[in-house]
């Protein structure tokens, strides 16, 4: 009987290997690569590489086939990862008017300067699963020449502000000056009232899913009153360039692929500010176009309160206008490691509650026939 | 009621030029009064026109713009307006109870009514269950209600009987100055009755001071000795109760005696 | 890709920022200091807190003991073994007298610890006052002008339901007579041993990313009322393997009618004594 709590480390090693020899799975199957996943999930990737908040495409494709494609156990892996990194410096912040963009789409205006770029898009596809080949092996091949993409395009929200439409205009896009370098949300706590920098940090590695579905009830009436636009949903690659301290000029170092968002909603005259609109800004790795609206959903709301924080009550009307009950649970690897704590043993603690329960007289020993 | 006999007792609160703007808006302007110990004071006007706005600077739960509010404690007279958080937030604990509208957001209405009574009790460092339990019997009686009910939650009570819960849970540390907001509203005329009748016993009993904040100019005649009347933000008549209500001079203040202004 | 880790997995400047944070905590104890949290190769909840304090504090020459649930041999506590074993490749012992730094999860061990020993504990919600108000700005102030009336009508509601205090593990402390702590969740049984222990107590949240601290000596104090005073858990029987009956007892189920036996929670303290009194 003292079995029942000895054994552990015989059944953890048993578990590794059981683990190893499911991931590989039927051995006459071809083992994938991550060059495979790299090339062909590459959305999922971009996810890995978003929430994981590390651009290193190797180390997300890795991390997917590692986690048989569990995409929240794969971002799990990279951010496991990305902490032994050492920091050698600070990027340029990424300009994004210089992206090449190769989707851009715009809700507000039919015809914006720089034209808008459908892209490669799900949406305007019919979603039925395929049967016969795969749809790369005829038609549109490799080979069909592709259009040249601009590398350069006027972001919708400097329209906005040139036309004076923008309420909030100064902390729009850029983060308030020179704090854009000294708050890392993965250096220190996050701590409240937040700063937008933190904020945006926080929903830029947030769980899409959780993000998602929060953005939604305020569409839904938890929190908006009115419908929200899309000012400009763009996706393209971005180069990031640094300065090394023992160079003293700038390098470029890489390119990236980004998708931006900014969201606007019309807000009316009150408390000394003149009617505009109100902006919310997303900014994600890779392609992953729900989670940079939901994003810039959230920024809005969230910035809301702040906006309302001198109010008689300090209290949010709805979770996703709350900026602790969003920022704080909306990281994946957080939240799924918590719930999923609870498959570790509890014995002492039950056990008191158990003491607890027994001295308030319920100890009878199992009665016999009951119901004869 | 009869205004106290005491002549010229000092005042147990100050409230000297207060303003409280929300960005352009402006919720109360240069307020001043005082509060003598045994004195209730009514704050009557329509809903909008700053009398929470003012009781909620007095209670500390916002931060006035501009003036002061001056409390007498054993240090002295202290401006709320002047002191740090921790200052402040223990001179509103221990000067001051604060009655709301709406009693499940002055009570725990998880929590047993004689816990929400023991509550500030134990936070002024009672540890003793025994005289924590005796003191929210007592309590209870003194409000009216059965001491029976001392384990049941509020929930479960009517709107009258929270009410005067709320009240002893706020009078139980023996605050000179009971504020309190619209505590009448929402109830039958009947319970109101019996609840006014509570909190005049309790001012005579305990020489309690009051500020009433209302719309309800019966509640304000029959509880308060003097009257100040609210028009956007500013006082615009003050008095005794009976004078304000019987020969109002602002012509607002007769609007509001006769019933034209909907409070 | 070629990845080479650091002594005890976490960077140099890393650990430094969590000593840091640890010195402040036993500067002020029980207060709960936030700090800059990293990400663990084990998922939240299965102590990443309590990791990166071992981790940053943590030499070559040290023996650590790590136990969860009071058992040096459950899953959890294996695999954090493995851990340090792979990244620092230091001593692990189940001796909890030669232990220099134990990591423990629910259980403080029932031999007294030393002076100059440290005990690591691994905490899940780091604010006592979290199921009371769970906006942190609040519990703040709470904390910071010591308004704690709200912990004692929890358990005034005990007592007038129950007729007594029924907090059983997590039971709040109040530690140099200023700050209510958590004492993460260990049984009420095991409060005592923080008062006034010769070791370093120190306490890690690492999805919360807080640390907070009791330096040795120091005073610990269960909540109660004088009238009411904290008691501990006890048991009808002795241990069934070693006879102990000055230890925390699980039950085991034994049989499919619910017959139950007592045995200790502490595995190593169990084995010890039931060499001891079967020479």
């Amino acid at each position: 009987m003292y079995v029942a709590v000895k054994g552990g480390e015989k059944a953890v090693k048993h578990s590794q290997r059981l683990v190893t020899k499911k991931r590989r799975g039927d051995t006459r199957v071809p083992e994938i690569s991550p060059d495979q996943i790299k090339h062909q999930l590459g959305l999922g990737l971009d996810r890995v590489m978003a929430e994981g908040s590390l651009y290193d495409e190797t180390a997300a494709a890795k991390a997917i086939q590692q986690a048989q494609g569990d995409l929240t156990e794969a971002v799990f892996l990279v951010r496991a990862f990305r902490t032994t990194l050492k920091r050698f410096g600070t990027s340029r912040p990424v300009d994004t008017t210089e992206m090449t963009a190769f989707r851009r789409v715009s809700g507000i205006y039919k015809d914006i300067p720089g034209g808008q770029i459908l892209g490669p898009t799900y949406d305007y596809t019919h979603r039925l699963i395929e049967t016969g080949p795969a749809p790369d092996e005829n038609g549109t091949g490799p080979d069909q020449p592709m259009p040249s993409l601009p590398d350069k395009l006027p972001r919708v929200m400097d329209l906005l502000i040139k036309q004076g439409l923008i309420s909030d205009a100064p902390s729009a896009l850029s983060p308030e000056p020179g704090r854009e370098t000294e708050e890392d949300l993965t250096r220190q706590p996050l701590t409240f009232p937040v700063s937008r920098t933190l904020r945006l940090q926080a929903l830029a590695r947030g769980d899409e899913g959780f993000l998602l579905g929060s953005a939604y009830s305020l569409q839904r009436g938890f929190g908006l009153d009115r419908h929200p636009f899309l000012g400009e949903l763009k996706v393209g690659v971005a180069t990031v360039c640094f300065t090394p301290p023992e160079l003293g000029f700038e390098i470029r170092i890489g390119r990236i692929r980004l998708t931006e968002c900014v969201m606007v909603s019309r807000q009316d005259d009150a408390h000394g500010r003149a009617a505009g609109f109100d902006t919310g800004y997303g900014l994600v790795f890779g392609q992953n176009e729900r989670k940079a609206m939901s994003m810039s959903l959230l920024d809005r709301s969230l910035s809301d309160t702040d906006k309302n924080a001198d109010a008689d009550t300090d209290k949010a009307a709805y979770p996703a206008q709350d900026p602790e009950f969003i920022l704080s649970h909306c990281d994946s690897v957080e939240s799924s490691g918590f719930v999923q704590h609870l498959k570790l043993p509890h014995y002492v603690d039950f056990q008191s509650e158990l003491v607890f329960i027994r001295s308030r007289g319920n100890d009878q020993a199992p009665t016999k026939g009951e119901d004869g | 009621m009869t205004p106290v006999a005491d002549l010229n007792p000092p005042p147990l609160l100050k409230v000297a030029h207060l303003c409280k703007f929300f960005g352009r808006h402006m919720g109360c302007h240069d307020i001043s009064f005082e509060v003598c110990p045994g004195e209730v004071i009514g704050v009557v006007g329509e809903s909008g026109s700053g009398k929470s706005t003012l009781l909620n600077c007095i209670a500390g739960r916002i931060r006035p713009s501009n003036g002061s509010v001056w409390f007498r404690t054993p240090d002295g007279m202290e401006d709320l307006c002047r002191c740090d958080e921790a200052r402040m937030r223990r001179i509103i604990r221990t000067r001051t109870g604060y009655v709301t509208q709406h009693a499940s957001q002055g009570l725990k209405m998880h929590i047993s009514a004689g816990g929400n009574i023991g509550e500030k009790l134990m936070a002024a460092g009672t540890r003793h269950y025994g005289k924590i339990r005796e003191a929210a019997l007592m309590w209870l009686d003194k409000v009216e209600i059965d001491p029976g009910r001392i384990d049941d939650l509020p929930s479960t009570f009517s709107g009258g009987m929270q009410q005067r819960l709320q009240i002893a849970a706020n009078l139980v540390t023996a605050p000179e100055i009971l504020l309190m907001d619209e505590p009448t509203s929402g109830l039958d005329v009947s319970v109101q009755a019996r609840l006014i009748d509570v909190l005049r016993k309790l001012v005579f009993s305990l020489n309690l001071s009051m500020i009433l904040v209302t719309h309800d100019l019966a509640v304000a005649r029959l509880l308060c000795h003097r009257l100040y009347v609210m028009k956007q933000g500013e006082i615009v008549e003050s008095g005794l109760s009976d004078q304000i209500l019987d020969d109002p001079r602002k012509p607002y203040t007769q609007l509001l005696v006769s019933s034209v202004l909907k409070p | 890709m070629t990845v080479s880790y650091n002594f005890a997995y976490l960077d140099e400047q890393s650990k430094k920022m969590i000593r840091r944070a640890i010195l402040k905590a036993l500067a002020i104890p029980g207060f709960q200091v936030p700090f800059g949290g990293r990400e663990m190769p084990l998922p939240y909840g299965w102590g990443t807190g309590g990791i990166q304090l071992t981790a940053s504090v943590i030499g070559p020459d040290d023996q650590l003991k790590v136990i969860d649930q009071g058992s040096d041999d459950t899953v959890n506590a294996i695999s954090i073994k493995h851990f340090f074993q792979k990244t620092a490749g230091i001593a692990i012992t189940e001796d909890t007298e030669t232990a220099t730094l134990i990591q423990t999860r629910h259980r403080i061990p029932e031999t007294p610890l030393k002076k100059g020993q440290i005990l690591v504990f691994q905490v899940p919600i780091p604010e006592p006052l979290q199921f009371i108000e769970p906006k942190r700005p609040q519990t703040l102030k709470m904390h910071g002008y010591e308004e704690y009336g709200s912990m004692h009508v929890k358990l005034y509601e005990d007592i007038a339901r129950f007729g007594r205090i029924a907090t059983a593990f997590d039971y709040p402390v109040r530690v140099h007579h200023r700050y209510l702590m958590s004492p993460s969740p260990i049984p009420k049984y095991d409060n005592p041993k923080l008062h006034r222990s010769p070791a370093v107590l120190l306490f890690g949240a690492g999805r919360e990313k807080r640390i907070y601290a009791i330096p040795p000596y120091t005073d610990v104090v269960s909540l109660d009322f004088e009238d009411y005073p904290f008691e501990l858990e006890h048991w009808e029987g002795a241990c069934a393997v070693c006879g102990s009956t000055q230890s925390f007892l699980d039950e085991i189920i034994t049989d499919d009618n619910g017959t139950r036996v007592l045995i200790c929670s502490d595995t190593e303290f169990c084995r010890k004594n039931a060499g001891s009194s079967q020479p």
